[in-house]
């Protein structure tokens, strides 16, 4: 089935390299995304309506466009419309931050409106002052609805890193494919191994996060 | 700025690409819909050992990007003899991606049907069949239509991966016009065009579906 090509050189080491790229772009993507994106989901929280039909757009057009699509109109259109030469790695970081901020924004401002008026109204009557209010009563409960929701934008973001390779980053796949071409007479069914390892390899990226934002989940639940 | 002309001219080459990406989008949807009522069942249900079966598979396509099964299936899966077409391979791949999200929808619906309904179903005397399909079914089902909605807009999004398959999809069409003719400007703006056009409707929709449950479950 071809699996003694991944035993071969380094060809496994490069596998892991090629998949440490894809995380790579993640980590920094996410992390973009997650202060841009609470920051964002605050501000979106106003009653004004300029803010809001603004950030209802940008909601819209993330909620709709393919991240592939962004991604050409990045990679493509800047460099036609702008006349810059934008790297493939920042053109991705830059898109996959435009799509989670708006991911974040949504779930913060979720997170946010499903904390009960009656919440507010309690602490008034307490005598809570209004920073009072924020930092001991909402703050807490919107920080242990977020998080999980959080750990699970981390997977579908490495998931979507996946993407790159359609504008020519080398990640895993690329590698994957390299390692496959150039074992093409001596292990012609290499496709087999090599593919079903980086599904497995991004399999375990992925689930300790699903994982741990499954048991986050549960434990905060109430 | 843009030439009309040419767009005109790229027209009929987008409505074909079009076509492809929503025939082969809408048939992986209905495969997943399919897939997920069935998985949701077998967990909901407890049927041994098909359970465990279930779990794997929700596990591992739910953390595992499209592009990477669909090479699996359609690059990897042919060398141990399992020969299939590009456009096959993009349903199966988009059904059994969806199949995860779908399943898990589905039984989250299921679950969160109060005790109290079955106990006061059973208590007036309805059959265990008439149980599931008159009370628990339905309301499952609306609890779970936003996140099915939400489902069917990430599965037409997905389509966009397509073109790696070398299926003749809308990306592989902008990109096959952009590499001819550098048009680059008027492809990409059909591009996006194409793609609101397929995911607007659906967008909004499901957005109406949303505010009705809602309506529905909690009268605001």
């Amino acid at each position: 089935m071809g699996f003694e090509v991944l035993l071969k050189g380094q060809n496994m080491a490069r596998l892991i390299e090629g998949l440490g790229v894809a995380l790579r772009i993640s980590a920094i993507s996410v992390s973009v995304s997650i202060f841009l994106g609470i920051v964002l989901g605050v501000v979106m929280t106003s009653k004004n309506p300029v803010v809001r039909f603004v950030s209802a757009v940008y909601l819209e057009i993330v909620r709709i466009m393919p991240q592939m699509v962004l991604l050409f109109l990045v990679f493509f259109g800047a460099t036609k419309a702008l006349g810059l030469r934008i790297e493939a790695e920042f053109a991705s970081i830059l898109v996959f931050s435009f799509w989670g901020t708006a991911e974040m924004a949504d779930l913060v401002r979720g997170a946010v409106k499903s904390i009960p008026v009656i919440q507010y109204e309690s602490s008034e009557a307490l005598g809570l002052s209004r920073l009072q209010t924020y930092v001991y009563v909402i703050l807490p409960q919107v920080v242990r609805r977020l998080i999980p929701l959080s750990i699970n934008l981390i997977t579908r973001m490495i998931k979507t890193t996946s993407l790159v390779m359609m504008i020519g980053i080398v990640e895993v796949l690329k590698v994957g494919q390299q390692i496959i071409e150039a074992n093409r007479k001596s292990s012609p069914n290499a496709a087999f191994a090599v593919f079903a390892t980086i599904f497995v390899l991004y399999f375990f990226a992925c689930w300790p996060f699903s994982c741990l934002s499954k048991y986050l989940e549960k434990k905060w639940e109430n | 700025m843009m030439d009309f002309e040419i767009i005109n001219s790229y027209i009929p080459r987008f409505l074909e690409a079009f076509r492809l990406t929503i025939t082969i989008g809408w048939l992986g949807i209905a495969l997943a819909f399919v897939v997920g009522i069935v998985v949701a069942f077998v967990q909901h249900f407890h049927v041994p050992v098909l359970t465990a079966i279930a779990k794997v598979y929700i596990e591992l396509f739910r953390n595992t990007p499209l592009l990477v099964q669909l090479f699996f299936i359609y690059f990897g899966l042919p060398k141990i003899g399992f020969q299939i077409s590009a456009e096959v391979c993009g349903v199966v791949g988009l059904g059994l991606l969806g199949g995860s999200y779908m399943a898990e929808s589905i039984r989250s619906g299921l679950e969160a049907i109060p005790p109290s309904q079955t106990e006061s179903a059973v208590s007036l005397g309805m059959t265990k069949p008439q149980l599931f399909w008159n009370v628990i079914l339905p309301q499952a089902f609306t609890i779970s239509l936003p996140a099915i909605m939400a489902n069917v807009i990430f599965l037409l999004k997905e389509t966009s991966v397509f073109s790696a398959i070398s299926l003749m999809d809308l990306m592989f069409t902008a990109k096959d016009l952009i590499g001819l003719y550098y048009n680059t400007t008027e492809c990409l703006f059909m591009l996006v065009v194409s793609y609101t056009i397929m995911l607007l409707p659906v967008s909004l929709v499901g957005r109406l579906a949303e505010k009705k449950v809602r309506y529905r479950m909690f009268g605001d």
